[in-house]
């Protein structure tokens, strides 16, 4: 397993947010976490980045337990994006530079730049090179941030609603970008994401949270009317529209 | 829609080539900032009350020129430009770094109330130790009798308000809010100190208590200026190898830990660092304002957030506005010398403010 997860559990002080959760996931697999604002969607995420630290559990990449790692050799296993990002007066190029960052020692090498340069060309950002980031769109601000979290060259990949700014065109165009790169790349990607029919179109995994604990997981089959009402709190039904499985609310 | 990457990677010219011609003009930006520099040093030394020519200035800095101007050039006029240089460039980077680690575009040198604890400690001395008294000259009636008490005062009381916003913040785990509502705090509170030891005070010692706080670049001897040209040079080298994690750090918290950097630490001693350039500069010189929240402003207008250049190019811009203000103060109604800081502040003012107008690269 490329990432393995279990029995992880977080609280603040007054509030307890992670209960036991568990999971594992292989190289090339996506991952969509799905449930309510603060189910621990994102507190899921960052302590799986060590951005928080979980009073009970492990989490496994390659076997090998994060708790061993430093932060800097943490950042060559796990790139994150987060959910709150701060645009900067930096360039595209800069900003996709600073992926390498738990690689650079002194200054960046001619390999750093040459990975940035394959990752601007992969993620075709070449017209926009040299603009500054807060001058690009909400869906290509979000490639950039994709592209620096490529360019950290990570076993996997984590996102923490990637497309909740982003219009129609830019939530499909961005999931298909994650979803292409976990097979290209062969990582592991970890989505949360509150839309579920963009889930169920790029997913190949799914968890479902409610306070804390994992409700369901599995495969599209987890996907029920009975596990939405459970989870949401709403009347769906789940219809097969063009060979895919679209959730209606009622 | 994903390009597949080339199986071997090679250096493909266009991006590359394009991101480091970018790069490359801002080299040539330090290289014209160093040459503007050192021109405007030859003509700060050239003015003042006894006109210097620059084949004096040359004679003098080899050692062949007359008693007289060697005293003026070696005494006076250089650690005078060297102090200007030496300040205005760590106090245009300790703004810098305080402005990311805070990540707050009107952070300065003087937002952890350093400014007010150091203008309390000399208040303190000068006042309460009498270390302050007036002299009957009609050029420059106040003199501070006991520089080294009032120096020693002031930075000891800077350096303390440094540790116990840091240990305040510590508690708070070093969130920005946290550190600039401690420092709003300690600067109201010593500066509401600072007004009662001044109530009772008489009004020759408020004089030259207020004198102090003007700030003067004529205070620097060479001792003062050894010990600044040390603490900024050490904590330049600092902050350049810390440049990368800055540039993490403008991407948020969580971005910057997910890329390897420690937060907390960084913040820490990227205040903690900042502030000593503060405590050191303020505590020889008295209050030099606006330079440390302008000059990087101004920087990141002209060529963006990347530390890389961001660092040396804000040192080189506060090095010269503080040397311009300066031989502006001293030379506009000379022998009269003007408070720096004000001068520092009509002359940066303005061209911050065509900056803003103009547009540039936002912060």
């Amino acid at each position: 397993m490329n990432l393995q997860v279990d029995g992880l559990s977080f609280n603040y002080p007054c509030h307890e947010v992670l209960k036991g959760i568990s999971f594992s996931m292989k190289r090339g697999e996506c991952l969509a976490i799905l449930g309510t604002n603060g189910a621990g969607k994102s507190t899921l995420l960052k302590c799986i980045n060590k951005i928080l630290r979980p009073q009970g559990g492990s989490v496994l990449i390659e076997q090998e337990n994060i708790k061993d790692f430093r932060q800097v050799e943490l950042a060559k296993k796990v790139a994150y994006v987060s959910q709150s990002n701060h645009s900067t007066a930096t360039t595209v190029f800069d900003s996709i530079l600073i992926g390498r960052k738990p690689y650079i020692k002194w200054d960046v090498s001619k390999n750093d730049l040459n990975i940035v340069n394959e990752t601007i060309k992969m993620l075709s950002l070449e017209k926009f090179v040299l603009k500054n980031v807060d001058e690009l769109s909400g869906g290509e601000y979000q490639k950039v941030l994709i592209g620096r979290a490529l360019a950290q060259e990570t076993d996997v990949l984590m996102l923490d609603e990637p497309t909740s700014s982003l219009d129609l065109k830019n939530q499909l165009e961005v999931l298909q970008l994650i979803k292409e790169i976990a097979s290209l790349k062969n990582i592991t990607a970890v989505v949360t994401i509150h839309d579920l029919n963009l889930a169920l179109r790029f997913a190949d995994k799914y968890i479902l949270l409610k306070n804390g604990v994992i409700h369901a997981a599995g495969g599209k089959e987890v996907i029920t009317e009975t596990n939405i009402k459970q989870v949401y709190g709403v009347d769906v039904t789940v219809e097969q529209v063009n060979d895919r499985s679209v959730v209606v609310p009622v | 829609m994903l390009k597949k990457p080339n199986a071997v990677i090679e250096v493909d010219g266009d991006s590359l080539e394009l991101y480091q011609k970018f790069n490359s003009k801002k080299t040539g930006l330090i290289i014209i900032l160093c040459m503007l520099l050192l021109i405007v040093s030859i003509l700060a030394m050239n003015s003042g009350a006894m006109e210097l020519d620059p084949t004096d200035i040359i004679k003098t800095l080899m050692s062949i020129g007359s008693e007289i101007s060697s005293v003026v050039v070696w005494r006076i006029r250089l650690p005078r430009i060297l102090a200007a240089v030496i300040a205005g460039a760590g106090l245009a980077v300790a703004g810098c770094v305080m402005q990311n680690n805070l990540r707050n575009p009107l952070a300065s040198p003087s937002t952890l109330g350093i400014s007010s604890a150091a203008a309390f400690g000399a208040n303190i001395a000068i006042i309460v130790l009498g270390a302050g008294t007036v002299q009957s000259s009609a050029v420059q009636p106040i003199i501070v009798n006991n520089p080294y008490l009032v120096t020693i005062f002031a930075f000891v009381f800077s350096m303390g308000a440094t540790m116990v916003i840091l240990m305040l913040a510590r508690m708070r785990n070093f969130s920005p809010e946290a550190i600039i509502l401690a420092g709003v705090a300690l600067s109201s509170l010593f500066g509401a100190g600072t007004t009662l030891i001044q109530y009772f005070a008489e009004s020759v010692q408020i004089a030259a208590a207020v004198f102090w706080t003007f700030g003067d670049l004529g205070r620097a001897a060479w001792t003062e200026v050894s010990i600044m040209a040390i603490v900024v040079g050490l904590s330049m080298i600092y902050f350049m190898m810390k440049r990368w994690d800055y540039n993490a750090l403008d991407n948020g918290p969580d971005a910057a830990k997910s890329l390897g950097v420690n937060v907390e630490r960084t913040r820490f001693f990227g205040l903690l660092v900042s502030s000593m350039i503060t405590a050191v500069t303020v505590s020889f010189l008295g209050v030099i304002g606006f330079v440390g929240l302008v000059a990087p402003q101004m920087v990141r207008r002209l060529i963006g957030g990347d530390h890389r250049f961001l660092i040396p190019i804000s040192a080189l811009m506060g090095s010269l506005l503080l040397l311009v203000s300066d031989t502006f103060a001293r030379t506009i109604i000379s022998p009269i010398v003007l408070p720096v800081g004000a001068v520092t502040s009509f002359l940066g003012a303005p061209l911050f403010l065509y900056l803003l107008i103009k547009g540039g690269k936002r912060s």
